[in-house]
C-alpha cells in the first residue's frame, strides 16, 4: 500500500510555500544560534582571559601604554616588546602590601619560520611566576627546560617538534589549552631562554631598545599579586610613587573595559536577535495569516470529507513544525558554517576575547535555537489553525461558488 | 424503512424563514430530487441533511439518530462515516492528483488505499486519468473524480448539490447513469437541483417553495428509465475498454 499524507502532499506540491517557510524559519534560527554562540563565546573568552591573567597589578614601563595599548598588549597579546631596569621588579617587591611578584620579558618574533605570522613571545621565571605556570602546568607536568617553549593553540608547530626564532632552535615541549584571546598566538619560555633569544635578535640586528646594555637586566612587565588583606588600588598608588620610569596598572580596570566592550557588543546582539525575532515573527504571521486565505476553501473540502477540527489543527501544526524544523536545521547549520570557521576573523573584528563553548554547549543552543524556531512558528501557526477551524465549511464552499 | 426523516423543521435567520415546518422522509435505497427556485430552502436543507448545519426547530433523523441535538464534533462523525457529498463547483483539492482526492476522503475516514481508490475511479471510467491533477481534467471528469470520492467510503447517502450544474449535456448524462448506477447498487441518493431535467431522473421529487413542501412528485417512468440508463453506461465502458 502507498503511503499517502495530506501533510507531506501539501508541502511537496506548494514548493514555494514551503521554501518561504523554510527560509524564514531558517533566518530565526540562524540569528538565534548564531548570536547565542557569539555572545557565549565572548563571555567564555572574557572568564578564560580572567583566569589566565591571575594577577591584581602589572608594572610597565611608563611609555609602554601609549606606545602599544597596553590592554591589547597584555590582554589581547598584540605583538610588541618594551622593556624597563630589572631592578624594577626589586622595587616592586619592596613595596608595602605587595604579596607576590614576577617578571616577564617579552619579544617579538619579526619571522619564525614555523609561522606566517609574527608571535609574541614571553619569558617568565620559573621560580617566582604565578601567572602563566599553573596554565602551563595544564598542558606540561615538569618543569620547562632551556631553549624549551610552550606555544599557544594557534601557533603552527606540533608538540617535539624545533621551532626557529631568530635562528635558535627551540623545543616545542607542550601546547596550551585555547584561551580565546591573542595568547592563543604566543610562545612561553624562561628567563634563560628570552635572554637567548634577545640576543639572537640583537646579532640579526634588530633592535630591541634595550637601554641597559645587557639583556638579563631588563624586564618588560612586573605582575604583582598583593598581599592578603592589603588594598589593590593603594598597593596600585604606591607602586606609581615607589617605581621610576614605570606606570602600575590594575588588571581589574582593563578587564572591566573589556568587560564593558563585551557588555556593549553582547547588547547589540541581543538587541540584533530580538529585532530579526520580531521581525521574522511578524513575517511569520503575516505568511500564515496569508495562507488563512489560500487554504479556506481546501481546508473546507477536507471538514466536509470528515476532518474534525482537531484534525484540521493537528494537519496546520505537523506542517509548521515540519517546516520549521527543516528551516531551524538549515539556520542552524548555515550558522555553524558562517561562525565557527572564522572565529579568528570575529575576535580580530571584535578585539574581544573569544572562546567557543565547548561541543556539548554548541549543541544545547543548537537544540534551543531549534525549539524557540519551531515554538515561534507553532503559535504563528496554532493562530491560523484556531481561525480555519472556526470557518463554517458549508458557507465557505458557497461564498466560493 | 426511512433512512432519513425531517419532522418538522424550521431554520429561521432573524426574521426569515428559510425553511418553515417541512416534513419529508426518504427511504433506504431511494432516489429523490429536492427541486425548488433559488431561495426556496434548498440548500438550507441540504446543509442540514448533510450535518452543515442544524435547524431551529424540528427533528432530524438520519438512521435513526436525531442529528439536530448532536454537537458539532458528532456532526463532523455521522458526515464523515455516512454521507458521500458532491458539490456544483466539484470541490477538488488543486495540489492533488484524481486517486489523491479520493484517497484524502479515505484518509479522514479509515486508511487509504490507492488501490481501492483506483478501482473507485475505474467505475467512474477514469482509471486512466487518476494520475492527472484538477486542472489537466475537463469538468464533467472531475465531478466524475468528486463521485468516486463521495462513494469510496461506502456512505448509506449519497447528498449532490446540483452536481450537473456545471455540466454541458453529454458530461451530465454520464453522471446521472452514474447516480443510476449506484441506484442500482441499493445507495440511497438526493440530489438537489433546479434543473427539472435532472430532478426527472430520480424516483421521487420533492418541490420546495418559499421554505415549504409546496408537492411531491413520484416518476412512474422510472424502472424503464433506470434500465436505459444502466444500459447506456455499460455500453459507455464497454466503449472504453
Amino acid at each position: 500500500m502507498k503511503r499517502f499524507s495530506p501533510v507531506i502532499r501539501n508541502l511537496t506540491r506548494k514548493p514555494g510555500r514551503t521554501a518561504a517557510l523554510v527560509l524564514l524559519t531558517a533566518f530565526l534560527a540562524l540569528s538565534v544560534f548564531a548570536g547565542s554562540v557569539v555572545v557565549s563565546s565572548l563571555r567564555q573568552g572574557l572568564g578564560s582571559m580572567e583566569n589566565r591573567l591571575g594577577a591584581d597589578i602589572i608594572v610597565v614601563p611608563a611609555e609602554a601604554e601609549s606606545r602599544f595599548g597596553l590592554k591589547n598588549l597584555l590582554l589581547q597579546g598584540t605583538v610588541g616588546a618594551f622593556y624597563m631596569d630589572a631592578s624594577a621588579l626589586e622595587r616592586v617587591r619592596e613595596t608595602e602590601g605587595v604579596g607576590k611578584a614576577s617578571a616577564q620579558v617579552f619579544l617579538s618574533s619579526m619571522k619564525a619560520d614555523c609561522c606566517s605570522v609574527k608571535v609574541q613571545i614571553i619569558g617568565f621565571d620559573p621560580d617566582t611566576d604565578f601567572v602563566v605556570q599553573p596554565w602551563i602546568a595544564e598542558s606540561l607536568n615538569r618543569p620547562l627546560e632551556d631553549l624549551e617553549v610552550v606555544i599557544g593553540c594557534r601557533v603552527a608547530a606540533e608538540v617535539g617538534e624545533d621551532f626557529r626564532i631568530y635562528d635558535r632552535k627551540c623545543r616545542v615541549a607542550a601546547r596550551l589549552a585555547q584561551t580565546g584571546t591573542g595568547l592563543d598566538t604566543a610562545v612561553y619560555c624562561n628567563l634563560n631562554t628570552i635572554h637567548t633569544l634577545l640576543r639572537a635578535a640583537e646579532e640579526k640586528g634588530i633592535s630591541h631598545k634595550i637601554d641597559s646594555g645587557n639583556d638579563a637586566d631588563v624586564v618588560s612587565a612586573v605582575y604583582v599579586r598583593v598581599a592578603p588583606g592589603a588594598d589593590v588600588g593603594q598597593v596600585n598608588n604606591l607602586l606609581n610613587g615607589h617605581v621610576r620610569k614605570a606606570t602600575a596598572v590594575r588588571t581589574a580596570g582593563m578587564i572591566s573595559e573589556v568587560s564593558d566592550s563585551l557588555a556593549g557588543v553582547s547588547n547589540t546582539i541581543a538587541v540584533l536577535i530580538g529585532t530579526v525575532w520580531g521581525l521574522a515573527l511578524l513575517i511569520l504571521l503575516i505568511v500564515f495569516a496569508m495562507m488563512v486565505n489560500e487554504r479556506r476553501r481546501e481546508l473546507a473540502v477536507y471538514r466536509l470529507l470528515g476532518m474534525s477540527r482537531r484534525m484540521l489543527s493537528g494537519l496546520i501544526l505537523k506542517e509548521t513544525v515540519l517546516c520549521s524544523l527543516a528551516g531551524a536545521l538549515c539556520g542552524i547549520a548555515l550558522g555553524a558554517v558562517l561562525i565557527f570557521p572564522f572565529t579568528t576573523l570575529i575576535e580580530t573584528s571584535l578585539k574581544l576575547p573569544y572562546l567557543t563553548p565547548a561541543p556539548g554547549t554548541v549543541l544545547l543552543y543548537a537544540a534551543a535555537a531549534a525549539a524557540v524556531t519551531v515554538a515561534a512558528a507553532c503559535i504563528a501557526g496554532f493562530r491560523t489553525a484556531l481561525r480555519l477551524s472556526r470557518v463554517d465549511p458549508g458557507s465557505t464552499l458557497r461564498e466560493g461558488a | 424503512m426511512s433512512l432519513l426523516e425531517l419532522k418538522n423543521i424550521s431554520k429561521i435567520y432573524g426574521d426569515l424563514k428559510a425553511l418553515d415546518n417541512v416534513s419529508i422522509s426518504v427511504e433506504k435505497g431511494e432516489w429523490v430530487a429536492i427541486m425548488g427556485p433559488s431561495g426556496s430552502g434548498k440548500s438550507t436543507m441540504m446543509n442540514i441533511i448533510g450535518c452543515m448545519d442544524k435547524p431551529t426547530l424540528g427533528e432530524v433523523l438520519l438512521d435513526g439518530v436525531d442529528i439536530a441535538k448532536e454537537s458539532s464534533k458528532k456532526l463532523t462523525d455521522i458526515r464523515r462515516d455516512k454521507i458521500g457529498l458532491i458539490f456544483q463547483q466539484f470541490h477538488m483539492v488543486n495540489y492533488l492528483t484524481a486517486v489523491e482526492n479520493v484517497m484524502v476522503s479515505q484518509y479522514y475516514h479509515s486508511l487509504p488505499d490507492e488501490q481501492e481508490a483506483l478501482e473507485a475511479l475505474e467505475k467512474v471510467g477514469l482509471r486512466e486519468r487518476a494520475h492527472h491533477l484538477p486542472s489537466q481534467l475537463s469538468g464533467g471528469e472531475q465531478q466524475r473524480v468528486c463521485v468516486a470520492r463521495a462513494l469510496i467510503n461506502h456512505p448509506e447517502l449519497i447528498l449532490a448539490d446540483e452536481p450537473t450544474g456545471n455540466l454541458d449535456e453529454a458530461n451530465e448524462n454520464i453522471v446521472l447513469d452514474l447516480f443510476a448506477q449506484l441506484h442500482a447498487e441499493g445507495t440511497t441518493l438526493i440530489v438537489v437541483t433546479h434543473d427539472p431535467e435532472v430532478a426527472e431522473a430520480a424516483q421521487r421529487t420533492i418541490v420546495l417553495e418559499h421554505g415549504r413542501v409546496a408537492r411531491e412528485v413520484v416518476n412512474e417512468n422510472f424502472e424503464e428509465q433506470q434500465k436505459v440508463w444502466l444500459e447506456r453506461l455499460k455500453a459507455r465502458k464497454d466503449e472504453i475498454k
